[in-house]
């Protein structure tokens, strides 16, 4: 058995109506100490009004080598980006 | 001995020394601690007292009326006229002996604070309120840091019993009452000591059990010589030959 605690990565929302935001990694025992360990961690100059810990092992991730046939061929469609829409003023910013 | 002073200016001292001594000490874990995380938690929870030390010793010294500021009265007083109890001044021995006394401490800070919130001096409430949250929050990661470590491995077990050997009579002197406590209680302004000690003891103890640790039968409490000041430990000579230094070798520096 490893001695080394598991990894967690930390999410946090800066504040009401955002998204919760990936911040960085830490090591910690169990859920609940990953949650404390977060709060003296990072949010230590008031960064955050909610935690988010998922252990990093449960997260799934694209692969670095499957970069061209995943995300290359969106990058010639231009059409899919409505950058030809004239936006009012008062809508301010999308 | 020192001549009979305002027992509030006493109380506030007790108050701000203690949260003064243990900030300190937590602080002497900067750099040191066995993992960064804990290195981290374990400089704020120092912080958060040196802020509460602040505010404490600030209005200490202007219910003395001597125009002493919070930096005088932490920088400038020798062993003798310090009131904190002996419990935060113990040295910090290894990790799991220092989470026992912030515990132990912990638990009985966020009670008294909780209590000093319906003070009826306005200044002390409010300063009880703002404290109050942090040493909640204390109180949340120290326990969860003992039980984890008593029901841990048989080696942090053993650890963690041997702090609780070492600092169980120590923890009593939080409880002991003088004419100072009598009379502050008595006019509202701070709870009466024993007052608090039922509750901490059956919190204490629950977490305790459940942290698989045993309370030693202790058939003596050391007596309250640290917070009326009769005698410290030889420790806390040592802990302000190092805080006080600077500003002992050089009066008045600022930067």
């Amino acid at each position: 058995m490893s001695k080394e605690w598991p990894l967690w990565e930390i999410f946090i929302r800066g504040q009401h109506g955002l998204s919760h935001r990936h911040v960085g990694s830490l090591h910690a025992p169990d859920a609940e100490t990953a949650v404390k360990n977060a709060r003296d961690v990072y949010t230590r100059r008031n960064e955050g009004v909610s935690i988010w810990v998922v252990e990093a092992r449960h997260i799934t991730a694209t692969a670095p080598g499957d970069k061209g046939p995943i995300f290359e061929p969106s990058e010639s469609k231009i059409y899919r980006h409505p950058t030809f829409y004239d936006i009012p003023d008062e809508v301010g910013h999308m | 001995m020192t001549q009979q002073s305002d027992p509030k200016f006493e109380a506030l001292l007790r108050l701000g020394d203690n949260t003064l001594i243990l900030g300190h000490r937590v602080s002497e874990w900067c750099g040191h601690a066995p993992v960064l995380e804990e290195d981290i938690a374990l400089a704020n929870t120092a912080l958060d007292l040196l802020g509460q030390t602040n505010l404490w010793l600030e209005y200490a010294g202007e219910v003395e009326g001597k125009g002493r500021s919070a930096d005088d009265l932490a920088f400038l007083r020798d062993a003798w006229d310090f009131r904190n109890v002996l419990l935060v001044e113990l040295p910090n021995g290894d990790f799991g002996q220092t989470i026992m006394r912030q515990y132990l401490f912990d638990v009985f800070n966020r009670m008294n604070l909780e209590a000093l919130t319906t003070s009826a001096d306005r200044q002390i409430a409010e300063i009880a309120e703002k404290a109050a949250k942090e040493a909640a929050y204390h109180v949340e990661r120290s326990e969860g840091t003992v039980i984890g470590l008593g029901d841990g491995t048989e080696e942090s077990h053993r650890r963690m019993q041997d702090a609780l050997n070492v600092l169980w009579p120590y923890a009593q002197e939080l409880f002991i009452t003088d004419e100072v406590d009598e009379a502050m209680a008595e006019a509202g302004v701070i709870p009466h000591p024993k007052s608090l000690q039922d509750a901490w003891d059956a919190e204490v103890r629950a977490v305790l059990a459940e942290a698989t640790l045993e309370v030693p039968e202790a058939h003596f409490g050391h007596r309250g010589s640290g917070k009326d000041g009769r005698m410290h430990t030889e420790h806390l000579g040592h802990i302000l030959t190092q805080m006080q230094w600077l500003q002992r070798a050089y009066p008045g520096q600022e930067w």
